[in-house]
């Protein structure tokens, strides 16, 4: 892939190698045609692909994921976008009790290629219900896989990754770095479901996913300047959880910190604590720590960077885990 | 006069749906601009067995075709008494019969072609008769084996939806599909008066009527949702929803196999040659419990059922084939020894019906590899091998 691409642009590509390389992959969503979704990611697709593939929906999320599953059990590969996180709730049943359990259910005489794109999380200064993270409600859901990538090569590989899954994907995109831009290889360099080492360190391992991949970097270049050395880990899979991955790094580094912009409380934090601690027990210095939202509506968007774990957050939870 | 404009609007917006309209839906819809009218019941035989020519639905059979019908109704009846029954005994956790509603699922049913697809809900049994779905599958979910577990593809039969109203919109997708793939199947969703008040449906009406797939959407409206009765759920009668969405919606005696089999045949086909959804309304009774957990006496008047024993759709087409002199008493006589047959296969294959290894619960949970679920299984395995005997602790 030629040069720099941003994250809204390497999403894009993807999709549109997938519907050359597979006349059953079909797009639907609210608005994705002549506007080209409100972010703008499918821009172009219906003009070159027709509004037969490329399908602009009725304003109903239930409907368009309820259809969705109806065209996969015809043979064909839908990729759905959900406009906002929020607006993912009214689709809830068709996403946990028909998509997630239908190929189960069926005995695996069904396949449910359904990828769902949502844009989610905070920090673009929104209304209610923009800025949503909702993937431990999916994550706790069997028979869904669930993903979100942190920069625009894995964007683009494993969005072309879930689609080409014969089950049903949560394509979670963090909003909010649309606009990066990064090296899109030619070659996915991982599978759907590893997590990546993107940052070594040897002191603590900062544990993210999504939007807040960078804010742990960032951390991390803040804390070596005091001599600090963080690994970060990128997850990219929320489900399945690449743990070999996270235990191998914690057994390293002793001490664990989990940033998720999601409310800490039932959050992915919890799940990755208990499992460090069974794995890792007699390698830790510190108890595994967690940073994220509070168990608050996401807040009014002036008091947002409030909510989101930011740099000195994170650096607070690694001097607490530091000073065990 | 809002309704006439309304129609006026949707004429425009779809013009190809009244070209091939049977003036009856003209009619029906001119008596929309009479809220009060009675809506009209088509119907093709009485419920005293008197056969009747409606101008809009003709309908020829042969003896050999009544007969068959008969048989399929009586069957349907068979197997599910016999169902309620293994609940009864233990052998089933649950059964939702269809007691009353045999003629709405075998007069749809036969209405299929073989690449016509249904949509059903968790009680139509006398469709997956129709679609030749072996009963024995049907009562594998009710025992607890498995959630369904037949190919759907297999015979065109979905696997059955408990969420009321969810399998609407996989019924539309799947017409969708067949648009695409400009196919001439045609597709149809089972819901009951019930789930017309959910969202989804409501949503199926609209994605079926702007994306004009074929699909044919049945509603068997048998008066109760559990306790509810229907004035619980609309205010106008349901076939007249469709109106609002842009299609065609008939109202059809459901008791009657021959007026549902010639509705249902005339949507699928209006659906089929590209004019989009219809609605069929078929107006039938529930006479037993909404499922064998159900305790209908404290909620609805023996009056009232007492009331459509009269109508009941099996005496009705015998009182037919008898007085019309189309099935001697020998097939009768067959027939009741093919129906003690069956009884007998359903009685012995439900008691037959192995548990599965429990290792089933990581069985098919995704079509590709998942870390997750064989970690989960393997600690599974381990933990009931450490048994003494092995895994049959």
């Amino acid at each position: 892939m030629a040069g720099q691409l941003s994250i809204a642009k390497a999403l894009n590509e993807a999709l549109r190698k997938s519907l050359e390389n597979d006349p059953k992959t079909l797009l639907m969503g609210e608005d994705i045609g002549k506007l080209g979704g409100v972010f703008r990611i499918t821009d172009g697709l219906q003009k070159d692909f027709g509004e037969d593939r490329v399908i602009d929906t009725p304003l109903a999320e239930s409907g368009i994921v309820g259809t969705a599953i109806g065209l996969a059990l015809r043979g064909y590969r839908p990729v759905v976008e959900i406009q906002f996180d929020g607006f993912v709730y009214p689709a809830f049943d068709q996403i946990v009790s028909q998509l997630a359990k239908m190929h189960a259910r069926a005995l695996g005489h069904v396949k449910m290629p359904v990828t769902v794109r949502i844009p989610f999380a905070g920090g673009i200064g929104a209304v209610e219900h923009h800025s949503e993270s909702h993937e431990a409600y999916f994550a706790h859901t069997a028979g869904l896989r669930v993903v979100t990538p942190s920069n625009a090569h894995d964007a683009h590989w494993m969005l072309r990754q879930a689609i080409a899954s014969d089950d049903p994907v949560i394509f979670l995109e963090p909003k909010r770095r649309y606009w990066d831009k990064g090296e899109v290889g030619d070659s996915a360099d991982l599978g759907l479901h590893s997590a990546r080492v993107v940052r070594p360190g040897a002191d603590a391992t900062l544990i993210a996913y999504g939007p807040m991949v960078k804010v742990c970097q960032e951390a991390a270049a803040a804390a070596e300047e005091d001599g600090r050395r963080l690994e970060v880990v990128d997850l990219r899979s929320i489900s399945p959880i690449d743990f070999a991955t996270v235990e191998e790094s914690v057994k390293r580094t002793g001490r664990a910190i989990v940033v998720h912009e999601a409310p800490v409380f039932m959050g992915l934090g919890s799940e990755l604590a208990a499992r460090i601690t069974e794995r890792c027990f007699y390698h830790l210095e510190a108890p595994v720590l967690r940073v994220g939202g509070y168990h608050a509506p996401y807040p009014p968007s002036r008091v947002e960077e409030s909510y989101l774990p930011d740099l000195d957050r994170v650096l607070d939870a690694v001097d607490r885990a530091l000073a065990f | 006069m809002t309704v006439k404009s309304t129609t006026r609007a949707r004429k425009k917006a779809a013009p190809a749906v009244p070209d091939t309209l049977p003036p009856v839906l003209s009619e029906a819809q001119s008596s929309e601009s009479q809220p009060d009218a009675q809506p009209e019941l088509i119907q093709l035989l009485t419920p005293e067995g008197i056969r009747v020519e409606h101008p809009d639905f003709p309908l020829t059979t042969t003896p050999e075709e009544l007969r068959s019908l008969y048989r399929d109704l009586v069957l349907v009846r068979r197997f599910d008494a016999e169902a309620t029954s293994l609940q009864r005994q233990g052998e089933l956790g649950l059964w939702a019969s269809l007691l009353g509603q045999e003629a709405a699922q075998v007069g749809s049913g036969r209405a299929m072609r073989t690449g016509d697809y249904a949509f059903p809900t968790y009680r139509e049994h006398g469709v997956a008769w129709c679609r030749d779905v072996d009963p024995l599958n049907l009562l594998g979910m009710f025992r607890g084996v498995n959630h369904g577990g037949w190919d759907p593809n297999e015979k065109n039969f979905h696997l059955y939806t408990i969420v009321i109203g969810a399998q609407t919109l996989h019924a539309t997708g799947y017409a969708m599909g067949i648009t695409k793939d400009s196919a001439d199947d045609a597709v149809i969703a089972y819901f009951g008066d019930g789930a017309s008040s959910q969202g989804d449906v409501s949503e199926a009406f609209t994605f079926a009527s702007v994306y004009n797939a074929p699909v044919v959407f049945f509603c068997q409206n048998n008066q109760w949702a559990i306790s509810e009765p229907t004035t619980n759920q609309t205010r106008i009668p349901l076939y007249r929803r469709a109106s609002g969405f842009g299609f065609p919606g008939v109202r059809v005696d459901g008791n009657d196999v021959l007026a549902c089999l010639a509705v249902t045949r005339w949507a699928l086909d209006h659906a089929r040659s590209g004019n989009g959804p219809v609605l069929v309304e078929a107006f039938t009774y529930r006479m037993g419990a909404h499922t064998t957990s159900d305790d209908p006496t404290r909620y609805r008047a023996t009056e009232e059922t007492e009331s459509w024993k009269v109508k009941d759709p099996i005496s009705r087409l015998k009182a037919y084939l008898e007085h019309e002199g189309l099935a001697d008493e020998a097939f009768f006589a067959e027939l009741e020894a093919e129906s003690e047959q069956l009884g007998l296969r359903v009685r012995e294959g439900v008691r037959n019906m192995p548990d599965p290894d429990p290792t089933l619960i990581f069985d098919h949970v995704y079509a590709e590899p998942h870390t997750l679920v064989d970690e989960e299984r393997a600690e599974y395995e381990a933990y009931a091998a450490s048994f003494e005997g092995g895994e049959n602790h």
